[in-house]
């Protein structure tokens, strides 16, 4: 194992070794996926379950070692616990310990030190012994004198990834095997399953950008080739198209950002660079370019404003995909892109003490941006693409704040109950064959109690009522805004009182549009028609179960990281644990401020959210109801009344005109009048030159050959030849005549007159 | 051993000559033994490169190996040199990789009108060619193997190409020939302007190493700037490079399969390698001068390689243009003049070759099977031939450089190099230049893409629903194709072995050392007026060292 | 002199052949006349042999008459074809050789 030194000049802990038998062998977890893959391809349709039960094997095995992964690294950190509360009690018993690992790359402070560094400069709350993360690597190629190396990097972030990565895709893999029976790509499907869940593990545990870079974009093929896995009809593949698409102009971002940050620091490493920014080895204005060349690629990977118009129409891939890939793990890449390297937005944003940056403003506004778009959707599939949008603005807003635990905490709830709405949503539409709300749904609680409890689980979840999962998390990035004023505040790395204000409206936008959801769907009358099939019902056991999984997940999973001070005030016990052994005490992490858990927020913006559920409720379960128990909405609602409100809504319907900008303008316009006009250059400019310096060539060759060569050169020796033939002409019909007298004359005549000559001259 | 050293490059240059010559003399009545003799041929040749892979020495990558120097033309000091290093190793390999997989898929396939005769004897003929501009280390013999490759192919497009074939083939000859002319002039203006007694040899000479180890040195600024625009025109008119591009698509339309195989694969790299081999190691002050004109002729050349791709509607022109936008990141890669940028270079060359020419093998058997390739009416091909579609959408993903095929480690790289170019060259307009190579790999998703939705996704239209015609994949099609896709999988992922072969030899090419006395590199200092004092300094040095 | 009167006689006998080969339109009056040129150009080379005492006039003139026999003999085998053919020895009538 090649251990990496990350020693930084300013360290603010010291730090140990983490190790571990599963940590360092981690590249297993992607390894197996992509072994699966490799034999679905080619023996998947001899198998017995049509190569399905390779998918699922591995991404079950993977699973088990991100577990143990898990498990190991929480021995780590607490471990380095016991190192930091045993040094403080025994200032001078270190060197047995250091003399056990590897001495050198430790540096012990002393515990009195430490313990002021920590709560001056970290205030982290916990562990003041760093841990490094495993780090292994090997060449990959050289180039110029660079060496570009493959390899893992695993510290908590990954370690929480990997379990949620492998989880869910073990829950939609299970599912999968009845919600795709007898498709007529079923071998493939499982294919790209596992070539997906292996491209995202593979980016997950990366160790350097070049790697991060490989990983993005094999996600986005696996989606690609997902989101069109029914190709036949061309929605489909255009909504593929589309996708990777806005992806591929997001990844132009990516590739100019690392191309930056690489040049900049040196080095592809991820901690390499972060110690760089941390340490202002970068100049400011160039990680601050960097930052927003690779805010783009969150924008188009993570659905943020004004990219995100892909996320809606990728829903057009089967339901388990868009539960996998379009909500709990690839679309939160760029999340865990900006996580990893968060040294340099921190110091690019100048996060610390700032109340503005692009991150936090396009999360913002994405998050009440998507929330209101996903109103006026009827296909329940949009309303959680849109509601994932939003949530996802959630994070990326997180982020922009200084919020990272917070952040990474949301994306690993959101992971669970987005991915139970999903299937949840697949469920219902696996037994009305349908996606449309209000055309074929309805009243379903009745038919499927189990789909309808999970789905309900979940979506409380969503909402962020206390005290499932969604409630600690959203809660936390409130407090991490740093701008609630009441009560004095709650701390944090700066004022950003703007994204707290759309968070509030944000939750209650949710809050309302999925009390729409679960209105339209489960309740009122049955819409739909089954054609004779007899009523919907539930569906089966490989469905039903993971969604009770789910649900429990997104029940239990706040727990892990309750609010300091929430049941006492001390440090110990449940507070904080996921913060603890996710956030990294490390040098290539920026010393982020935390905020101060407030009473006061969270029983605000509680109130908040029940008020956008009563609103809803109201409209839906009292008027609308009311009207009639088929009815999805007022007849003479207000979208009908006011004009204001109906051009809203129509603004809605339009998705705010994006897609046409992109399709119609964008896409078609470079497609067609710009391509055809460069094309038409082409042909009618530069070809069309070339074209005619040939003719011209032609023409004056063939000037040249007729008027100088054939009329004057050769003129020339045809007129030699013509006077000789005249001449002779001449000569013969004048003197030869064939009469024998006037030869002899001649000759005589001749003679003579030679003869006279002889004479005169001689 | 002897033998390596003096035999195994002429061998391997003139083994196909000699196939063609037998081929030629056999009856033509005896197909079989035609097609043998041919196969033979090139299998034989390309087991001499399998040797040659292992027998080359990677850790001298640098330095010419299995040279053979022999008097030739006396009386202007041109001689008879071969010799590879780490540079032109992976081109020839290429060439002797994809020539055999070419006859293979013709045997399957002989275009109209067949003659196998004369087309087999031609592509024997275009491989001698080939492989001797690569291994060819004298000027006039590496104009002569240049111009070797010309005629062949001109008669593949002219006798078995498409409709517009005479035209095509004509436009091809002349203005590979025009190029040609130029870069002759060239070299004999290096010829009498270079001073070869500056490293030992004679005063005027051809030899590609003397020329590229100082004895160009002495040679004044105006007079390398116009020699340098000469060779520009011919290697660039061969690439091509924006704007001298337009026989590119005719030629590739019209051409027989095999024809534009070749021609991707391996015709348009002459150019590229030109300008590696020679026109930069030889004249670095005129290629400093150059370089921003040539890079931003490259990224033109990249968008609009691309948006041209968009307005196609026939699928074959379409990977033609394609070929523009993807010898444009390989152009972007050089003009950078660091040993980065020129390693991507030869990458993406190589890449590049497995892939299009991939792309074409597809097309061609896509007009065997539809006798069309307007995407208009194309469709539908996975659910016809699901294989051949999901190898033409392997070798989509490929070209638009997805990570993990061998496509990306062209592309990248020199993305990566055009943010750092050598210190000579101005930074800023480099680090533009970068980001609309990147605005490119966007358009190159786009119109890949844009492809594989017309041709492979939906149903077929009915006029080729029930059309026993469109089979799958055929077994010589296998043979011919599973190599080539395998290469580009295995480059993708694990690119090393090409990065590490070329390396030593690339930074051999770009540092300056006369009689191993390394002089002051002048790419590495700051831009303008330091620049031109850099060399002018060097003029001087060399002028000392003139005998 | 003597000579004078010899070449008198030549010159007369020359005359006459000239005459007679340009203004006779009968083939063998042609013949007739050449043969008198020729008989001139002997009494030429006999006279001034013997004038300057040397034979080699006298073996010319010998000479001379051998070739006019074989000539004559061609020249009337010639005229006796076209009188076959033409049944006439007219020369004006014979231009058909004209080029």
């Amino acid at each position: 194992m090649t251990a990496f030194s990350i020693f930084a000049a300013e360290g603010p802990t010291s730090l140990i070794q983490a190790g571990g038998w599963f940590l360092e062998k981690a590249w297993i977890i992607p390894a197996l996926p992509a072994i699966s893959f490799v034999l679905i391809l080619f023996f998947g349709k001899r198998m017995k379950y049509k190569g399905a039960e390779f998918g699922i094997v591995s991404i079950a095995v993977a699973f088990i070692f991100a577990i143990c992964c898990v498990g190991q690294w929480i021995g780590q950190v607490n471990n380095a616990d016991n190192h930091s509360e045993h040094k403080q009690e025994q200032h001078h018993a270190i060197n047995e310990e250091t003399a056990k690992s590897d001495s050198s790359d430790i540096e012990l402070a002393s515990g009195k030190d430490l313990t002021v560094l920590v709560a001056a400069e970290e205030d982290k709350g916990h562990g003041s012994v760093g841990i490094k993360p495993v780090v292994e690597r090997f060449t990959w190629w050289e180039n110029g004198g660079r060496t570009f190396t493959v390899g893992i990097m695993v510290d908590g972030l990954a370690v929480m990834m990997l379990f949620v990565v492998t989880a869910i895709s073990l829950l939609v893999h299970i599912y999968s095997t009845e919600y795709v029976a007898g498709d007529r790509r079923y071998t493939h499907y499982f294919a790209f399953l596992s070539l997906f869940s292996s491209s995202m593990l593979f980016f997950v545990i990366s160790e350097n950008i070049l790697q991060t870079i490989v990983g993005w974009e094999l996600v986005g093929v696996c989606s690609f080739a997902l989101i069109g896995h029914w190709w036949e009809e061309k929605p489909n593949s255009d909504a593929a198209l589309k996708a990777f698409l806005t992806n591929r102009v997001g990844d132009m971002g990516l590739l100019v950002g690392m191309i930056i940050l690489f040049w900049s620091s040196g080095s592809w490493s991820i901690i390499d660079i972060n110690n760089a920014a941390i340490n202002h080895e970068i100049g400011h204005s160039t990680l601050l370019i960097a930052s927003l060349c690779l805010t783009a690629a969150v924008m188009s990977k993570s659905g943020q404003f004004i990219l995100h118009t892909w996320l809606p129409d990728a829903m057009a891939g089967p339901t388990p995909v868009s539960a996998l890939i379009h909500a709990a793990t690839m679309v939160v890449a760029g999340i865990y892109m900006v996580a990893r390297l968060y040294g340099v937005f921190f110091e690019g944003y100048d996060i610390a003490g700032s109340s503005f940056n692009i991150l936090a403003l396009v999360g913002s506004v994405t998050l009440v941006g998507a929330g209101l778009l996903a109103f006026v959707q009827d296909d329940i599939k949009k309303v959680l693409a849109y509601s994932t949008v939003s949530q996802l603005g959630y994070m990326v807003m997180a982020l922009g704040v200084g919020a990272w635990t917070a952040a990474v905490f949301h994306l690993f709830t959101h992971a669970f109950f987005k991915a139970g709405l999903f299937l949840g949503a697949g469920s219902v539409s696996h037994s009305v064959h349908s996606f449309d709300m209000k055309k074929s749904m309805g009243g379903m609680r009745k038919f499927m109690p189990t789909t309808y409890k999970t789905f309900v689980v979940c979506t409380i979840a969503l909402m962020g009522l206390p005290p499932l999962a969604g409630f600690w998390s959203k809660d936390e990035i409130l407090v991490g805004t740093g701008g609630w004023g009441l009560f004095g505040g709650t701390g944090g790395n700066g004022t950003y009182t703007f994204a707290l204000v759309m968070g509030i409206i944000g939750a209650a936008l949710t809050c309302a549009y999925m009390t729409r959801v679960i209105y339209l769907t489960f309740f009122g009358e049955f819409r739909g028609d089954t054609h004779g099939h007899g009523d919907p019902h539930e569906s089966g056991k490989r469905i039903t179960i993971p969604l009770i999984i789910l649900a429990v997940m997104a029940t239990g999973a706040g727990f892990l990281n309750l609010p300091v001070g929430f049941l006492s005030g001390s440090k110990a016990g449940w507070q904080e644990r996921f913060g603890h052994y996710v956030e990294p005490v490390a040098t290539y992490f920026p010393p982020i401020a935390h905020g101060t858990p407030s009473w006061s927020l969270a029983i605000f913006s509680t109130v908040v959210a029940l008020i956008g559920v009563s609103a809803a409720a109201y409209y839906f379960f009292v008027k609308v109801n009311a009207q009639s128990p088929a009815a999805t909405e007022l007849t003479n609602g207000p979208t009908e009344k006011n004009k204001v409100a109906k051009a809203g809504h129509t603004l809605l319907k339009q998705k705010y005109y994006l897609d046409h900008l992109y399709t119609d303008i964008i896409a078609n316009g470079t497609k067609g009048p710009v391509a055809d006009a460069v094309y038409w250059t082409n042909q009618k400019g530069i070809d069309e030159a070339v074209n005619q310096v040939g003719k011209q060539t032609t023409r004056a060759a063939t000037f040249v050959y007729e008027t100088i060569d054939q009329n004057m050169v050769d003129g020339v020796v045809n007129l030699s030849g013509r006077a000789s033939e005249g001449l002779g002409e001449t000569t013969r019909t004048i003197i030869q005549r064939g009469k024998v007298h006037q030869y002899a004359a001649i000759m005589f005549a001749a003679t003579t007159i030679l003869a006279g000559l002889l004479i005169v001259f001689v | 051993m002897d033998f390596d050293n003096n035999w195994l490059l002429s061998l391997m240059v003139f083994l196909p000559l000699l196939g063609g010559a037998i081929v030629m003399l056999i009856p033509k009545a005896q197909e079989e033994l035609i097609k043998a003799v041919a196969l033979a041929t090139t299998l034989v040749t390309a087991g001499l490169g399998i040797f040659m892979l292992f027998d080359f020495d990677y850790g001298k990558s640098g330095d010419l190996q299995y040279v053979v120097d022999e008097e030739w033309i006396n009386v202007i000091n041109s001689r008879y040199i071969l010799g590879i290093d780490g540079m032109s190793l992976p081109l020839i390999a290429l060439t002797l990789f994809i020539v055999p997989l070419c006859l293979i898929y013709t045997f399957g396939h002989f275009p109209e009108p067949r003659n196998p005769k004369a087309i087999l004897a031609l592509i024997l003929i275009l491989e001698t060619g080939m492989i001797g501009t690569f291994a060819s280390q004298d000027l006039i013999l590496f104009f002569v193997f240049f111009e070797v490759v010309l005629l062949p192919m001109f008669f593949m497009i002219a006798v078995w190409g498409g409709e517009d074939r005479r035209y095509a083939s004509l436009k091809f000859f002349l203005y590979t020939m025009f190029g040609s002319a130029l870069m002759l002039v060239s070299f004999l203006a290096l010829y009498f302007l270079a001073d070869g007694s500056i490293v030992g040899d004679q005063m005027h000479t051809f030899s590609i190493v003397s020329l590229s180890e100082g004895a160009t040195l002495g040679i004044s600024r105006s007079a390398q700037l116009w020699i340098f625009a000469g060779m520009f025109v011919g290697f660039g008119v061969k690439v091509p490079m924006f704007p001298f591009h337009t026989w590119l698509p005719d030629a590739h339309t019209q051409a027989p399969t095999v024809g534009s195989v070749i021609l991707a694969a391996v015709l348009l790299k002459l150019g590229t390698y030109g300008f590696i081999r020679i026109a930069i190691p030889m004249l670095p002050e005129a290629a400093a001068a150059w370089a921003p004109f040539i890079g931003a002729l490259a990224v033109i050349g990249i968008i609009y390689g691309a948006l041209g791709c968009l307005a196609q509607r026939d699928m074959k022109r379409l990977i033609a243009f394609s070929s523009v936008a993807h010898m444009g990141f390989v152009m972007l890669g050089i003009s950078t003049l660091t040993d980065f940028g020129i390693n991507a270079a030869i990458f993406g060359m190589v890449a590049h070759g497995l892939i299009t020419g991939m792309l074409f093998f597809i097309a061609g058997s896509m007009k065997d099977r539809y006798h069309t390739l307007d995407m208009g009416r194309l469709g539908g091909l996975l659910v016809s031939a699901p294989r051949l579609g999901w190898i033409l959408g392997f070798c989509c993903m490929a070209s638009l450089g997805l990570p993990g095929l061998a496509g990306f480690w062209g592309e990248f790289p020199a993305i990566l190099a055009s943010y750092n170019p050598a210190s000579i060259l101005p930074e800023s307009t480099f680090r533009g230049y970068m980001v609309v190579a990147a605005l490119g790999t966007v358009l190159a998703a786009g119109y890949l893409l844009w492809m594989l939705q017309k041709t492979a996704m939906g149903t077929p239209s009915d006029e080729f629903a029930e059309n026993e015609e469109i089979a799958d994949v055929k077994k010589y099609e296998w043979v011919a194709w599973a190599p080539i896709l395998a290469l580009i999988l295995l480059f993708g992922l694990y690119p090393r072995p090409i990065f590490k072969t070329t390396d030593d030899a690339v930074v051999k090419s770009l540092t300056v050392d006369i009689r191993g006395e390394i002089v002051e590199n002048c790419l590495e200092v700051e831009g303008g007026d330091l620049g031109i004092e850099c060399f002018a300094n060097v003029r001087k040095t060399a002028e000392l060292m003139k005998d | 002199m003597l000579l004078v009167q010899f070449l008198l006689l030549s010159s007369l006998l020359f005359c006459i052949g000239i005459y007679g080969v340009l203004a006779r339109k009968n083939g063998v009056m042609v013949l007739m006349s050449i043969e008198l040129i020729l008989n001139a150009v002997n009494i030429n080379l006999v006279a001034f042999g013997t004038m300057t005492s040397n034979i080699a006039g006298e073996v010319f003139a010998l000479f001379v008459i051998a070739i006019a026999a074989a000539e004559v003999g061609v020249g009337l085998a010639i005229v006796l074809l076209i009188f076959r053919n033409k049944n006439s020895v007219d020369l004006s009538s014979i231009d058909s050789m004209k080029g």
